[in-house]
């Protein structure tokens, strides 16, 4: 098979991103331009998107939690972290987000996976946490608060990614097993699995040491000071 | 009978639903947020929306049951409905602090979860199992999520519809990012027809010198990280990069020991993934459910620990693997 459908697929789909065009129109489109440079019929292309959509539907699973998120906040649990933040003096967001970043990274090296998530702990608890320990005022300009929240947000990326390849049953481990067996390379699940901890040793201490820099700009928490 | 995720595709599309009437209607405070001033603009673009969510809604509920080339026609024309960007969310009246008991569902949502986990493969109904044991997870995050809308309808006083539209700010919020891991998977399912991680495998063995181990390792670890962003998911690119360098040139020609160069391979990928807007669902959904402005916010957050521990992992695949073998 000749590289030119693999390089006009990913080509556009790089240039796409980077130019910041609408990211469905651009991934139909690189499908559509990939598929057709290597000679696949539309009927054939349609079936292949599909059945793909059919499959995958399971990674939107997460949406079942909004309506619990939203009436949550709707009765008020943001402000109530927030609350809850204000009385505990002591907590500063290097302290928070170092110590959200080891619970979610030895609770996933657990296979407890399940104990943190984007939707479920940042947006409604671990950013507004971060949020109210950062800025005591409300004044704090958005741009700050943005950059706190995404950090937020890498931080739970940070400690899930590094933290579950360290679960024997996680679905890595067994791939790197399964593949490496057909090559003719038998190996323990738990053999692969312990060596992931080098690395999340140093993911840890790398993300800890960034976020234990945050500063605040001191106009906005004076307060707290 | 057996209990599978089919079963919550419905529900899903009801939750769907329920959002497309409301940008039909317009409640939930997005109208004065319209940046078309055009009044044509406004009523094609609210009409856009409801399109976009009805014909989501509709793939949803229904590709179990129609010909996958439907579904496939639908997902293009659900690329050409999406609006350009999510409807952000009205800024709200000021609430009052709940109380600590809104933290309970919180909790008990994760905890219900590792129930399910280890109680549902147990069960067994007429001597089937009641639940495959591959989706036991998702069937437990799933009715742990709605045994918390029950009660949260309880504690919130409220009906169960209005608990269902409670999540539909969030789900306008998201607009396109919420379809954008789909649509990523189903490229990978192209890509991975045509055979195109190969195309960059051979590309990578083609033009390093490979009897240098140190190029070889680069190669391997770099050509991780490379393909992982290129395809979004580390998953896929693995099998790729260890059949083509790994294996034949690490493991045979230079003696790698297997177990290492597995393991930290694959989180040579990982540092990928938390540099590409390709793994949606972790880099780019997070920045609209976090109402952030730039949709590649999370993903500059992660920069700066991705490279180090980027070079950490190629280090360490330099080393450990071919450590004396005591």
């Amino acid at each position: 098979m000749s590289a030119v459908p693999a390089i006009i697929g990913l080509g556009l789909v790089v240039l796409g991103f980077v130019f910041r065009l609408h990211p469905l129109r651009v991934v139909a489109v690189a499908m559509c331009a990939a598929a057709v440079a290597a000679g696949v019929e539309l009927p054939a292309l349609l079936a292949i998107i599909g059945e793909a959509f059919r499959k995958n539907r399971f990674l939107v699973l997460f949406v079942l939690v909004l309506p619990v998120i939203g009436s949550l906040e709707r009765a008020g649990l943001r402000e109530q972290a927030h609350a809850v933040v204000l009385r505990l003096q002591r907590l500063t967001v290097p302290r928070l987000l170092v110590a959200y970043l080891a619970l979610r990274q030895l609770s996933a090296a657990l296979g407890l996976v399940s104990l943190g998530g984007q939707a479920q702990t940042v947006r409604p608890l671990l950013a507004p946490m971060a949020e109210a320990a950062a800025f005591a005022t409300s004044a704090a300009p958005s741009a700050e608060r943005e950059r706190l929240r995404a950090l937020c947000a890498a931080t739970d990326n940070v400690a899930l990614f590094f933290g579950e390849d360290l679960f024997v049953a996680f679905g890595a481990v067994l791939l790197m097993q399964g593949f490496l067996a057909e090559q003719g390379i038998a190996l323990e699940p738990l053999h692969i699995a312990l060596w992931g901890i080098p690395t999340a040793a140093c993911a840890f201490s790398v993300h800890a040491l960034r976020v234990s820099r945050w500063r605040t700009d001191s106009a906005f928490d004076t307060e707290r000071r | 009978m057996m209990i599978t995720i089919q079963a919550v595709y419905p529900i899903i599309a009801l939750l769907i639903v329920i959002t497309a009437l409301q940008a039909a209607l317009r409640t939930g405070g997005s109208g004065d947020h319209n940046p078309d001033t055009n009044r044509w603009l406004r009523v094609t673009s609210r009409w856009r929306e409801t399109a976009f969510w009805a014909v989501l809604a509709a793939l949803f509920a229904a590709a179990d049951f129609w010909p996958d080339s439907i579904t496939g026609a639908g997902v293009l024309l659900l690329a050409v409905l999406a609006p350009a960007s999510g409807v952000r969310e009205s800024v709200a009246e000021l609430r009052q602090a709940g109380g600590n008991r809104l933290f309970i569902p919180l909790l008990l949502i994760p905890l219900l979860t590792l129930l399910g986990l280890w109680w549902l493969p147990q069960l067994s109904w007429r001597g089937q199992p009641l639940v495959a044991g591959a989706q036991a997870s998702l069937i437990a995050l799933a009715m742990a999520a709605l045994l918390m809308w029950w009660w949260v309808q309880r504690q919130t006083k409220t009906t169960l519809v209005n608990v269902m539209s409670a999540g539909t700010p969030l789900f306008r919020a998201m607009g396109w990012a919420l379809l954008l891991p789909l649509m990523l998977a189903t490229l990978g399912a192209v890509f991975a027809k045509l055979q195109i991680g190969q195309a960059v495998a051979d590309g990578v063995s083609a033009v390093m010198p490979m009897q240098v181990r140190l190029a070889a390792v680069l190669s391997y670890g770099l050509g991780m990280a490379l393909l992982t962003v290129l395809m979004g998911n580390a998953f896929a690119a693995w099998p790729i990069m260890t059949a083509g360098i790994g294996v034949p040139i690490l493991i045979q020609q230079h003696g790698a020991e297997p177990a290492s160069l597995a393991a930290i391979g694959m989180l040579c990928g990982y540092c990928g993934t938390l540099l590409t807007p390709m793994a949606a669902n972790y880099n780019i959904v997070p920045a609209a459910l976090l109402d952030l402005s730039d949709r590649y916010a999370v993903i500059r957050a992660q920069v700066a620990t991705a490279l180090p521990l980027l070079l950490c992992n190629l280090a360490l695949l330099y080393w450990l693997p071919f450590r004396q073998v005591l």
